[in-house]
């Protein structure tokens, strides 16, 4: 355990040392200069359009961060031949998947915290001397807390991302790497179309398999809640809760069969 | 050292800036000599299909839609600035009225696709109707597009009195339509949470539909319930129009009183000097009428221009 914290850390670090959090500053700036330019150009609709722009901008940015590091975390260690003295190491490899994708995790999670401060600080600023009857005509309040639990689903689908791109990293090239991860990516946001295919189809055989693509595949679509939170609309705990599960279940998956295949990967 | 790497680092940013303003001074050099074309609106729309859009956009749906937004609204406002300054500059009558609204041809489909990216953009179909439903010039002059943008609304969400509201008001306002502008207006007051008026503007509406007084009251239900500075905005300014037509109906009759006992007046002076009026009459806007052959208008400088069409009173309800 002690030796994964040391690794999750070590992976954290090293993503400061790269300047990940620098895409924080460029997140900064499209807000703050966007809800400067908003207020000119959308007829009273700032608010829904600084919560939406600062979501996608969360999820766009997050998503880089999950593939383009994600992908690397194992092959560069490969690359860079420093496996070879991690391995000597007391450590088993399976720790070392663990760790690494933990680092990344907490390097997200930091991420996605400060885009979450940042766009709240911005909403407040927009939201600032708006007299009452012009808030009550908001679909929720500017500084609605269910932003987070956009904010928090849109992080977990990021985890899951980070455990996909963390598989293909254990054997294939990073450019395969990040082409599979973003292809599952765009595939997890169509899921519904799978499980409706048996209607466009008049193939058995392809709806069947249609189907089982659906039960097997990442289903991501899940984990978008930033209409309906932006909305006002309620996302009820339970579904919250099941989201979570199905992300826990299949990034444990995720892990487990990457450590297999990283523990059989012969490095010599 | 370090004060050498800041020298350094100091003379790259002076160097980096000459050459960006002497790139600058290029620039207005050279459109200063070969001036560039105008800009032209561009009206292409690559993606028609909202399901298209929204499958294209994927989890961006949100942000597609706001984009699509302020699309339409740059769309709507860049048409309707360009046509009226067109019409001001217009012989009289300026003969651009009876043209059609081919200008506004994206606006729709604009707002379609901003609905279809985001189903509950609430502002999108209530704006989007008004636009929409505005006669040639400041609009296209299509309230059955209106209406059929605020219907798609209400397939996304039946419990929207206010849309109901809104198709009430095309169907008065724009279409004349008293009898179905009283059926919606009676429709959204059974909405459970509709606010009470909306069952007498329903009455009113079905009773005296047409006439200046039951419009008055629409516009100041509207303008007390608007949720946004704009569409209230809006309803004070249709609430002027309303006063303006009052006061030209009571300076039309003094002109013609006038008329007939001593002639048409050439000006508001004369009528000044004979102690009918105490001074140049001023719309609710702030401009001066016109008096011109007899008869009293707007200004063609007034804020209030275009004024409604008085439209035709109804028959009884049978």
């Amino acid at each position: 355990m002690k030796a994964t914290a040391a690794i999750a850390l070590n992976v954290f670090r090293e993503s400061v040392r790269d300047k990940v959090l620098y895409n924080l500053v460029l997140f900064a700036m499209l807000l703050i200069g966007s809800s400067y330019l908003l207020g000119q150009l959308t007829a009273g609709q700032d608010i829904k359009i600084i919560k939406d722009l600062g979501l996608a901008a969360t999820s766009l940015f997050g998503l880089f961060i999950a593939v383009f590091i994600g992908i690397g975390l194992v092959s560069k260690e490969v690359e860079r031949r420093s496996i070879y003295s991690l391995l000597s190491k007391p450590i088993r490899r399976s720790q070392l998947v663990v760790g690494k994708y933990g680092g990344l995790t907490l390097t997200l999670a930091v991420n996605v915290g400060i885009m979450a401060v940042s766009l709240y600080a911005v909403l407040a600023y927009m939201a600032w001397g708006v007299p009452p009857e012009v808030r009550s005509a908001w679909d929720a309040p500017a500084l609605d807390p269910a932003l987070l639990e956009a904010i928090g689903l849109l992080l977990v689908e990021l985890m899951l991302v980070t455990a996909i791109a963390l598989f293909f990293s254990t054997f294939s090239t990073p450019m395969l790497s990040a082409a599979f991860t973003f292809g599952l990516y765009v595939v997890g946001h169509f899921s519904a179309d799978l499980r409706n295919f048996q209607d466009v189809v008049h193939s058995p055989a392809a709806a069947a398999l249609a189907r089982g693509l659906y039960w097997v595949l990442p289903n991501l679509a899940q984990f978008d809640v930033k209409s309906a939170v932006v909305h006002g609309r309620p996302v009820p705990a339970g579904y919250v809760a099941l989201a979570l599960a199905y992300a826990a279940l299949y990034v444990a998956t995720l892990l487990v069969v990457s450590a297999y295949i990283f523990s059989r990967r012969d490095f010599k | 050292m370090a004060a050498a790497s800041a020298a350094g680092t100091a003379g790259i940013i002076v160097v980096a800036s000459l050459l960006v303003a002497g790139a600058a001074s290029v620039q207005a050099l050279r459109e200063e000599r070969y001036p560039p074309p105008p800009i032209e609106e561009d009206d292409s729309l690559y993606v028609q299909s909202g399901s298209a859009a929204r499958r294209l956009a994927g989890a961006y749906a949100a942000v597609a839609a706001d984009l699509y937004w302020i699309r339409a609204i740059q769309h709507y406002g860049a048409t309707k600035l360009r046509l009226n300054a067109a019409v001001q500059r217009a012989p009289e009558p300026p003969p651009m009225i009876a043209a059609s609204g081919d200008e506004y041809t994206l606006l729709y489909p604009l707002l379609d696709l901003t609905t279809s990216l985001d189903p509950r953009f609430n502002i999108a179909y209530r704006f989007g109707a008004v636009f929409l439903a505005e006669p040639y010039p400041s609009g296209p002059g299509r309230p059955d597009l209106a209406i059929a943008l605020l219907e798609k609304g209400l397939r996304e969400r039946p419990d929207k009195w206010e849309y109901m509201e809104d198709i009430g008001f095309v169907e008065y306002w724009y279409r004349h339509d008293y009898r179905a502008a009283a059926a919606w207006f009676q429709k959204a007051s059974q909405v459970p949470g509709a606010p009470w008026w909306l069952r007498s503007l329903a009455a009113t509406t079905l009773a005296q539909g047409g006439d200046r007084q039951s419009s008055k009251v629409m516009w100041e239900a509207i303008r007390q319930s608007a949720e946004i500075a704009w569409l209230r905005q809006d309803a004070e300014r249709r609430l002027a129009q309303l006063r303006a037509l009052d006061e030209i109906d009571a300076l039309q009759r003094a002109v013609d009183d006038y008329t007939r006992r001593a002639g048409q007046p050439a000006d508001w002076a004369v009528l000044v000097r004979g102690r009918i009026l105490r001074g140049v009459p001023i719309d609710p806007a702030g401009a001066p009428y016109e008096l011109q052959n007899g008869h009293v208008r707007l200004a063609s400088a007034s804020p209030l221009n275009p004024l409604p069409t008085e439209p035709a009173p109804q028959p009884p309800p049978s």
